[in-house]
């Protein structure tokens, strides 16, 4: 049952990338590329998602606790610190200079082309370095 | 037209955000998820692996019902490929969280951390989008 929902939730994630046009690296970065041919719908998808997420999360968190587990996650860490700006720094230097965030790229594994595969590789990599250096 | 595209899809992600914490509590990170499925945790990997599939699932159906549900990677060099891979997986695992993490999830939640996140690995990747089309101008 945890394991079915958690399934749908994915495919509906994933579903909404492709619907949004996140699945397409070159438009990612033509969100990006402000100085060139802006492509600026993209920032329409954080818009929906963001919106949505922001209206339900409101009435779900306001139940107490979630339908199949005892709480709700809550991220540990509050305040600004180095960790969080250098680590959003270097993952952005790696959005831009390929156009795929996490989901997305996730998602384009079952076009199985070698470079997404290739980049995955490298991001499971980099999470374990990420691990064992800082 | 894709103005609303994206907008529709935006509110699947969120809907999809708001399944996961209604049902499991959880925040719809994907680098999140897949740094627990690296790190081997236990209590959650039924959960993160069955949201993984979804997402390899949602490409799959989308691939064969759309066509061009899923485009071409951009970078033609193994070096860059691999850098990129380096890069996001070291920066989101250190931040702490990506585009849904923090740009859905933690924005949506109100959490100035989140924000702070989002508005710096945006400009990081708007300005490395510059230097490599236009300083550089080379392909990846």
């Amino acid at each position: 049952m945890k394991a079915v929902s958690a399934m749908m939730a994915g495919l509906l994630f994933g579903a909404g990338l492709c619907i949004s046009g996140m699945t397409w690296p070159s438009r990612v970065v033509g969100f990006l590329d402000v100085a060139g041919a802006w492509d600026p719908s993209l920032a329409f998808v954080m818009l929906g998602a963001v919106g949505t997420y922001a209206a339900s999360g409101y009435w779900i968190r306001r139940r107490g606790a979630p339908l199949l587990a005892s709480s709700f996650e809550r991220p540990a860490a509050s305040t600004l610190d180095l960790r969080l700006l250098g680590g959003s720094a270097i993952f952005g230097v790696g959005w831009g200079l390929s156009g795929y965030c996490p989901g997305p790229a996730i998602v384009s594994i079952a076009a199985l082309a070698p470079v997404t595969l290739v980049f995955m590789v490298a991001v499971i990599v980099g999470m374990l370095a990420a691990k064992r250096i800082v | 037209m894709s103005f609303l595209t994206s907008l529709a899809g935006g509110v699947v992600i969120g809907l999809a955000s708001a399944l996961l914490l209604l049902v499991h509590g959880r925040v719809a990170g994907v680098s999140g998820i897949v740094g627990r499925l690296v790190d081997g945790r236990r209590d959650t990997v039924a959960i993160d692996l069955a949201f993984v599939a979804g997402l390899i699932g949602a490409g799959v159906t989308f691939g064969m019902v759309a066509g061009d549900a899923i485009g071409p990677a951009i970078m033609t060099r193994w070096s860059s490929v691999i850098a990129a891979g380096l890069l996001v997986g070291f920066g989101t695992r250190v931040g702490n969280g990506c585009t849904s993490g923090h740009g859905v999830c933690g924005i949506g939640r109100g959490s100035p951390r989140s924000l702070v996140a989002t508005l710096v690995f945006m400009v990081t990747a708007g300005v490395t989008v510059f230097v490599v089309r236009h300083v550089l101008a080379v392909t990846p």
